[in-house]
């Protein structure tokens, strides 16, 4: 009988990167910067590391586990190379954290990276040829913003908000993950924004406009995990995994005509299953603080319904409480978000969970949440109709 | 009986003043003043896509699988190898066990495609042919071609019962008349003195088509309600009808200043045209003119009233939007080299073994629907998709491309590269089940709603230059008429 992951497994170091446009840095100086900062928090050396699973989203990054293990100069251990759209980094320290608990091995590495900004161009690698097999063809010229814009425009007819009342909605949210990202020095972007200056910004896919989009940054994150009853014998203060699961679309979204293209499906699986994990039963009460998948601000907003956070089609009153601001009852993406602390697909993941580790530590410098008790991550890769979505509960 | 069993055609959404034209370039050649307007393919648009969509108003409420050929008569092939007939019947989704010809080279093409249909028919060789003419010609920036070129297509089925129309006689002449020619290397045509083309070609051949063919047939103009001839020069055109002896009321009005010269597919519309008011008894003269020319007369019969549900010419003519800028014009058609940014640059390989393994699902837009629970489903699947079925191998085909849907949501995407930015796309749900994602084209983003009725649409998906590849698709647009 299947016991689940929680309080099997800790995690005892980390270390993250500034995001951001790092024109001067490859994804092997990030990679370095990362897996040092981690080393050097748990205390240990590469020598101690027993296997390693590598996140890194697009090909260009590189394939197989050979990029991190020469890179480091692993010594000769198992490196696995991971990929699962932007949940790469979830799904990397998932493995890695299955693997402890096995018994199989003490110690596991799991890091994330993505080198966005060598394409020459704005927004994420071209998808054109990448998502295989006809979808040369039968996909539509389309990029991330877009096909999360049209869920957008359909949960505002759902739910009968004008396109002004809408963007004022996703404009609260932006205008929150700013003001956070400002308290953050590892953030991409680390300016104030108003609501006016969030919703006059260009469009970038209607109705989302310019704030209405992560950055899309460099950045690598790492975590060494151990199994909970060694976790002591690293660091007082070590983090425990209450729950990790992946939900991935079955196809009867983008093909059956039940899904209405106006909640995340997966996401609902995913954190029912998380929260029976984690014996959650009231996550709006039990929950402390949380980073969500912002993408898009559209994607955070039905993220809180499909969290159960807030009721069906009523997020928008929990956006114009305030009840996601930093000193609001759940603070969402406190280090700023993908919004503000940027976007290195297969790294987003690990730097969820990298905020939620120094907040449960007390570590968090000026945006530190008071007394928080159990973090929630929500990593989301791919698309609303075909997607992956990871969540991770952590606490003390 | 052989003779004409269906019509359609079709004029792309956009025209473009010729003022427009005139103002941007005239003043390299002030003489090219031409009036009106004439109709331009979309940027996804060229002779095949729109020879798909004449062939889908043709064959509304018919049975598909009654085809046993296809003809395709065009001057601008997107293909010079890789048959253009075949990748419409693809599109079609007829019977691979069937006739398919490319008919090319001259504006005359499409009554001699025509007229091939009418013989295989007559022959008994086939019961039901299908001739599709359609064009899509450049003018050089500057050239008077630029502005008396429009773009369309025509569809015209062939076959031997229910006959609207029967072919009763022909007339056909042929010369190496070098009016206007293109070298295999060349984009545009190269022509002579237009004095003359009219004076020694237009005027000359046409009218001895039409007076060869009364003669041959011993039959008087006045025989005819209708006689159908293209309009290279307007004047000229209404000369020729005068000198034959045929009253301006006997004349099949031209489209000259609505949709331009459509070349190959010139007298095929015009012919739809005269269709869609022709009574039963009524007899139609239709002439080609190209390296010599084609005279062709029809009988129309009782069952031309069994035919009226098609778009035809005159629902596609009403229903248009104008381009308002020449630049657009030119853009789209790759005659101005635009900056695409690195994005647009970024062209995925097309694998030819992967398209010919889901040739129906691409080509055709044929998903499947499952034998266990009725379930559409699109790509088509070998598991239902249905969460209480998944039932594994129980699949029928089931085309999409001929079914409505309406739209759940849309977007209008700034990000992506699109020679018509916005890049719109939306997800859409088709009547009667199914669903999936497309691009949108033919629309503005302010006109799309959620829950919006859509029709599908054979298109241009890219063209991969560096690989001399058109890959096409289906595209989702607001239903036309």
């Amino acid at each position: 009988m299947a016991e689940g992951i929680k309080d099997k497994v800790a995690i005892i170091g980390m270390g993250c990167t500034r995001f951001g446009e790092a024109w001067d840095k490859s994804a092997d100086d990030l990679m370095i910067e990362s897996s040092m900062e981690c080393m050097e928090d748990a205390g240990l050396e590469k020598k101690d590391i027993d296997a390693a699973w590598w996140g890194c989203c697009f090909p260009m990054g590189g394939l197989s586990g050979l990029p991190l293990s020469m890179l480091l100069k692993l010594p000769f251990i198992p490196v696995t190379h991971v990929e699962n759209f932007c949940a790469t980094g979830t799904e990397a320290l998932r493995a890695a954290s299955y693997a402890v608990a096995a018994g199989v091995y003490d110690i596991a590495l799991a890091i994330g990276v993505e080198k966005c900004k060598d394409t020459g161009y704005g927004g994420l690698p071209d998808f054109g040829g990448m998502m295989g097999g006809t979808s040369r063809w039968d996909m539509p010229n389309a990029t991330a913003p877009g096909l999360f814009a049209i869920m957008a425009t359909s949960y505002f007819a759902k739910y009968g908000l004008s396109p002004e009342e809408g963007k004022r909605t996703l404009a609260k949210i932006a205008v929150k993950s700013h003001h956070n990202g400002t308290l953050n020095p590892k953030a991409h972007m680390r300016r104030e924004i108003t609501v006016d200056e969030a919703m006059n910004a260009p469009i970038v896919a209607w109705p989302l406009g310019l704030y209405d989009c992560c950055g899309v940054s460099d950045g690598s994150a790492a975590a060494i995990v151990v199994r909970a009853e060694d976790a002591k014998k690293y660091r007082p203060d070590p983090v425990y995994i209450k729950s990790f699961n992946i939900a991935i679309s079955s196809g009867e979204e983008k093909m059956y005509t039940d899904w209405d293209y106006a909640h995340v499906e997966t996401t609902v699986r995913a954190a029912a299953k998380a929260y029976k994990e984690a014996g959650i039963t009231n996550p709006r009460k039990e929950i402390s603080m949380m980073e969500t998948h912002d993408c898009f601000s559209i994607t955070e907003l039905t993220e809180y319904e499909d969290l159960g956070i807030s009721p069906r089609g009523r997020a928008k009153e929990d956006v114009d409480a305030g009840f996601f601001n930093l000193d609001g009852q759940i603070p969402n993406q406190p280090d700023g978000g993908l919004k503000c602390f940027g976007h290195p697909i297969g790294a987003s993941g690990l730097r969820m969970i990298y905020e939620m580790y120094k907040q449960l530590q007390g570590k968090a410098g000026p945006r530190q949440i008071k007394n928080p008790k159990i973090g929630l991550t929500h990593n989301m890769g791919g698309f609303p109709p075909m997607n992956v979505i990871g969540i991770s509960i952590l606490g003390l | 009986m052989v003779g004409i069993t269906s019509y359609g055609a079709y004029i792309p959404w956009y025209r473009l003043n010729r003022n427009i034209i005139y103002s941007a370039m005239g003043w390299l050649n002030p003489a090219t003043l031409t009036p009106g307007e004439k109709a331009v393919a979309n940027y996804d648009e060229d002779s095949i896509t729109m020879a798909v969509a004449a062939a889908i108003d043709c064959l509304n409420g018919l049975d598909r699988g009654k085809i046993d050929g296809l003809y395709f008569a065009t001057t601008t092939s997107p293909y010079r190898e890789r048959q253009n007939a075949g990748i419409i019947a693809a599109a079609l989704d007829l019977r691979p066990d069937i006739r398919t010809s490319d008919f090319s080279d001259s504006i005359k093409a499409g009554t001699g495609a025509l007229l091939s249909a009418y013989d295989a028919v007559k022959a008994g060789s086939v019961k039901s042919v299908i001739v599709c003419a359609s064009d899509c010609r450049l003018g050089k920036p500057g050239s008077a071609q630029e502005e008396i070129h429009g773009d369309g297509a025509a569809a015209l089925l062939f076959g031997d019962s229910g006959v609207i129309a029967s072919l009763e006689g022909a007339y056909s002449l042929s010369h190496d008349f070098m009016d206007h020619w293109r070298a295999a290397e060349d984009r545009f045509d190269r022509s002579w003195e237009d004095r003359w083309i009219r004076d020694v070609g237009y005027n000359e051949f046409t009218s001895e088509a039409i007076s060869g063919l009364l003669k041959k047939y011993s039959l008087n103009t006045k025989d005819f309600a209708k006689v159908v001839y293209p309009c290279l020069y307007t004047r000229a055109h209404a000369d020729i009808g005068r000198k034959l002896g045929f009253e301006r009321g006997q004349l099949q009005e031209h489209m000259f200043a609505t949709v331009g010269n459509t070349g190959a597919a010139y007298p095929s519309m015009m012919l739809v045209a005269a269709l869609e008011d022709a009574k039963p008894g009524d007899k139609i003269l239709v002439a080609s003119y190209g390296n010599g020319a084609d005279a062709v007369f029809f009988q129309v019969t009782q069952e031309i009233e069994k035919a009226r549900e098609r778009r035809g010419i005159k629902k596609h003519l009403a229903s248009k939007k104008d381009l308002a800028s020449y630049e657009r014009f030119i853009a789209s058609r790759e005659v101005l080299t635009i900056e695409t940014g690195g994005r647009g640059e970024e062209t995925a390989a097309t694998s030819a073994s992967t398209l010919w393994r889901h040739r129906r699902a691409i080509e055709a837009l044929v998903g499947s629907r499952c034998k266990r629970c009725g379930t559409r489903q699109y790509p088509p699947q070998r598991i239902c998709v249905k969460p209480d079925c998944g039932a594994i191998d129980e699949m029928e085909a089931y085309r999409f491309s001929d079914k409505q849907g309406h739209i759940i949501g849309y977007t209008g995407d700034s990000l992506a590269f699109s020679i018509n930015p916005p890049q719109m796309y939306a997800m859409v749900d088709f009547e009667g089940g199914g669903r999936s994602w497309f691009d949108l084209s033919d629309c503005d983003l302010d006109s799309l709603k959620v829950g919006m009725p859509v029709e599908m649409s054979f298109r241009r998906k890219y063209h991969d230059a560096a690989r001399g590849v058109y890959g096409y698709f289906w595209k989702a647009m607001p239903i036309r008429a």
